[in-house]
């Protein structure tokens, strides 16, 4: 199996992302720059998290504009499976690859914590193991992180199950006090329709050893590199 | 010629920093200061274009790049 990892001007995960993906599946991913309009043969595209050209005009827009990510858009739209972390995840919506936008969050804080996450659906894909309703832990930090997408299209991402994580608590509450960042109906990830898409605020890729807090983002790779191999 | 897009978010989205200056109105005693909606003005200047084809190379780069038309509005002014 083969993974590339794209790489902006700003990008700070994107190190975070190439080590969490080579402990899962045992080889490199390439690291591909921005200016590049080209992938290499790739089962995976993981767009990581930073502050993409100093999130100039809005976050993610200007990456979401760059040469490598028409490549993005058109692979991605042929199947190849995308994982967009953060910035990447802002970046996709930007694309127009993933639906709903992030806006500042409601608290107009930076918010940097480990934060309690309800795995929602079963998309065999990216969530192998885990359980439909299964609490897990990743980081977040981001600013905006607050997702919206209006009235229909998140009518839309309920219905058709396209809703991958929602902020939770340890007991599996989600509500308004679990809502870290006034995203509606609590989504802190989402699917794009065809399923080949993941866009998520949280940072798997932040813990993968018990010498980082937790391990829960090591198993979160490990499905998806099974699942892709 | 020139031309002066202004960008705000839609109605019904959310504008925290908005809020916060309204917030900080009412501190300053403007408490009669409703809601503060915060946008932001872009200055281009389009150099030899034609007056007709502007519009629509502005409203181009408004879809394409300059406004997020999921959460923002955009309104483009022509400036000689």
């Amino acid at each position: 199996m083969k993974a590339a990892v794209i790489v902006f001007p700003g990008s700070n995960c994107d190190r975070d992302m190439k080590v969490a993906i080579e402990q899962s599946m045992g080889s490199t991913p390439a690291m591909v720059w921005h200016g590049d309009s080209e992938l290499p043969e790739t089962d995976l595209i993981a767009i990581p998290g930073g502050f993409s050209y100093g999130d100039y005009l809005r976050c993610g827009a200007i990456a979401g504009n760059s040469p490598i990510m028409r490549e993005v858009v058109k692979k991605a739209s042929e199947g190849v499976p995308v994982l967009a972390v953060c910035n990447g995840f802002q970046i996709a919506t930007e694309t127009g690859m993933l639906p709903g936008a992030l806006l500042r969050n409601a608290n107009q804080k930076f918010i940097c914590k480990d934060v309690d996450l309800q795995v929602v659906g079963r998309n065999e894909r990216f969530v192998g193991e885990f359980e439909n309703g299964q609490i897990v832990r990743f980081p977040v930090a981001h600013h905006d992180g607050n997702f919206y997408a209006d009235d229909e299209t998140l009518a839309r991402l309920e219905g058709e199950g396209q809703v991958a994580f929602r902020y939770a608590d340890s007991d599996g509450n989600v509500n308004d006090a679990t809502n870290i960042n006034g995203s509606r109906n609590n989504i802190a990830g989402i699917y794009n329709e065809a399923g080949n898409i993941l866009g998520l605020m949280p940072h798997p890729e932040r813990l993968i050893s018990e010498q980082l807090g937790g391990t829960d983002g090591k198993i979160f790779f490990d499905n998806l590199i099974n699942s892709l191999s | 010629m020139k031309a002066r897009v202004t960008i705000s978010l839609k109605n019904g989205v959310l504008d925290p920093q908005g809020k916060a200056i309204e917030h900080a109105l009412h501190g300053l005693g403007f408490e009669g200061v409703g809601d503060v909606r915060q946008g932001k003005v872009i200055e281009l200047d389009l150099g030899d274009i034609s007056k007709e084809d502007a519009p629509a190379t502005v409203d181009k780069m408004c879809t394409q790049l300059l406004a997020n038309t999921v959460i923002e509005n955009y309104a483009i002014e022509l400036l000689d």
